[in-house]
């Protein structure tokens, strides 16, 4: 039974890490329809420009630490936004995802030949001690990532539903027709959304770095589960892409536990096809109307 | 005199094709031969995107499907049709069970369930030992003979693949020529409108998708002969991205495009092999580029340019917006 309880709090560790990518991507679909198949190299790339300030510049952690959030604020919202998605629109079929996929592997090539091929280690946030709750050991570190994450989500739940500017980015998500009839500037909280989504990146980078170690590939798999828990949670909520991601995290460490190791990986297909099957909408979302 | 000129052209490709390989090393043949096989993987991934307008980043590992089942059932003895027949039947069956829940629903479903299904692929061919040799792969498989020749040396094989090459295209056109293919284009063109006029547009979808998917299967199972050496990681996403980028920079929904992406994807590497690790990178950025300032590939940019250098009688400016509707 502890061991049981072990496993679902370390899997609810990364799965609130994982919910920040899956959140940070749904915001980016509802606002400006762009599937950004990068999203696994924006969580991958802030810990490298967290490494770069701490090496290269030899700077303290907190100053990388914030280096690492500008700067991608900077070029995986800002620049990313400017210098892709804008002149793509209005289409934003099929050549936005394209040069997304392209994007990705910019990115991941960039990674590996300015920084270098093998694994980082990176510094840990957190102290590395264990506590024991309810006879299970679980680390500092993994009660610490969940309690970190979920203060972002709250943080930015409240930004959205309370402030002035969260509301005319939801308007804009739902209709940005009439928002602009309203008189809210879209495009900048287009912008906003897209900001939002590099800073989100950034903290969850920050996080699963110190447990997986800053490798130029681990997008691939970031990617993956950032999609499956977006689409499995409901692809138009915060919550859903919250609860996906926080499943995916548990059922993954369950499957690897007591199943078995070598088709961990498999889980998000099986998961992924079964709420397709089942219920297309997402565990919490609402249907949209069916676009022919 | 417009009538002679695709069948002079098309004659004057293939002469083309057979002569390339006179008198070259093996290494020209074997990227010749491999530009051929992922020629084929493209054209059928371009009937998925191009002509049916959904995104699979699963062609290579149906590649996969096709390699291996071929590579076993050689290794255990029988001729190469069988093992090339069962691993085009093995992608068209996985393909519609793949693509039916995928294609139950709107949007790009298909990319993502695709996408899952191809890291599926390399778990089962990295954990299944017994079947596939695991990470160390499979090796040794013996070349088809036709005849009684054997292909043991690089240009009969060449032309063997060729010989396949040409007939899929054949097929491949009569597909597309088809009404059925005609159906495929009306729903990238106008899905409401192919639906108004009775074509059940998911199934077709499906088709397209499995279909596709089979042309895959082939394109593996020339792959297994070729290299002789098959192993998981010749089969990751990564190449499955590189197919999808033949389709695209090449020019989806043309009939060449994929076959000239192909030929661009498989050549690039040799032209830019002076920038050594960066090739990825400039490869990239060149198709962010192509994608913002012409996103229907190579051959709509020689369109566009044949366009501005001669002038065509252009239809009523506010005509067009009627012609969408």
């Amino acid at each position: 039974m502890s061991e049981f309880l072990q496993v679902v709090l370390s899997g609810l560790a990364t799965g609130s890490i994982y919910a920040l990518a899956a959140i940070g991507f749904t915001l980016v679909w509802q606002a400006a329809q762009t599937v950004n198949f990068a999203q696994g190299e924006f969580v991958m790339l802030p810990a490298f420009f967290v490494l770069i300030a701490l090496h290269w510049l030899g700077w303290p952690l907190w100053a990388a630490l914030a280096f690492g959030l500008v700067i991608s604020v900077l070029v995986l919202g800002y620049l990313f936004k400017r210098l892709i998605v804008q002149p793509m629109l209005p289409s934003t079929g099929l050549p936005l995802i394209i040069a997304t996929m392209a994007l990705s592997i910019l990115l991941k090539e960039g990674a590996k030949q300015f920084y270098g091929a093998e694994a980082q280690p990176y510094p840990p946030l957190f102290p590395q001690t264990t506590m024991s709750i309810g006879g299970a050991i679980v680390s500092m570190q993994d009660i610490l990532n969940l309690v970190v994450s979920l203060a972002v989500v709250v943080a930015l739940t409240l930004f959205l539903n309370r402030t002035r500017t969260g509301r005319c980015i939801q308007a804009t998500a739902q209709n940005p027709q009439v928002a602009e009839i309203l008189g809210v500037n879209t495009r900048r909280m287009v912008l906003y959304t897209f900001l939002i989504n590099a800073a989100l990146a950034a903290f969850a980078s920050m996080l699963i770095s110190p447990v997986y170690l800053a490798k130029f590939f681990n997008g691939e798999t970031l990617g993956i589960v950032a999609f499956i828990a977006a689409i499995v949670g409901g692809f138009n909520q915060i919550r859903g892409a919250l609860v996906g991601g926080l499943l995916i995290g548990v059922l993954d460490n369950l499957t690897a536990t007591y199943v078995t190791a070598s088709y961990r990986a498999a889980l998000p297909l099986v998961l992924l096809i079964i709420i397709i099957l089942w219920r297309p909408q997402g565990l919490l979302g609402t249907s949209e109307g069916r676009q022919v | 005199m417009r009538a002679y000129l695709k069948p002079a052209l098309l004659l004057v490709g293939l002469a083309a094709l057979i002569v390339a390989p006179l008198g070259q090393g093996n290494y020209v043949i074997y990227l010749l031969s491999s530009w051929l096989i992922f020629s084929i993987a493209a054209m059928g991934l371009n009937l998925t995107l191009g002509y049916a307008g959904q995104i699979s980043l699963a062609q290579a590992s149906f590649m996969a499907i096709g390699a291996y089942s071929t590579a076993i059932l050689t290794l255990a003895g029988w001729p190469w049709v069988v093992g090339m027949l069962l691993g085009v039947v093995l992608c068209l069956v996985v393909g519609l069970l793949l693509g039916f829940p995928a294609l139950r629903v709107k949007g790009h479903f298909l990319a993502f369930v695709t996408l899952a299904f191809n890291s599926l692929v390399f778990l089962v061919s990295r954990n299944e030992e017994w079947l596939t040799g695991g990470i160390y792969g499979l090796s040794g498989m013996p070349r088809p003979s036709v005849l009684g020749f054997a292909m043991t040396k690089n240009l009969p094989f060449y032309y063997f693949t060729l010989f396949v090459f040409v007939v899929f295209c054949g097929l491949f056109y009569g597909i597309v020529r088809s009404p059925w293919g005609r159906a495929f284009k009306a729903l990238r063109e106008n899905p409401i409108r192919a639906e108004s006029l009775g074509i059940d547009t998911r199934r077709l979808t499906l088709m397209a998708f499995a279909i596709g998917s089979a042309c895959g299967g082939l394109a593996g199972a020339l792959v297994t002969p070729l290299v002789q050496y098959i192993d998981p990681t010749s089969f990751a996403l990564g190449h499955s991205l590189r197919i999808l980028l033949m389709v695209v920079v090449g020019g989806a929904g043309y009939f060449f495009g994929p076959i000239l992406g192909a030929a661009v994807v498989i050549l690039m590497p040799e032209f830019l092999r002076f920038t050594e690790g960066y090739y990825l990178m400039i490869y990239a950025v060149l198709v962010i580029v192509l994608m913002i300032y012409c996103p229907s590939g190579l051959i709509g940019l020689g369109r566009k340019l044949r366009d501005l250098v001669r002038r065509k009688p252009v239809d009523r400016g506010d005509l067009k917006a009627g012609a969408q509707l």
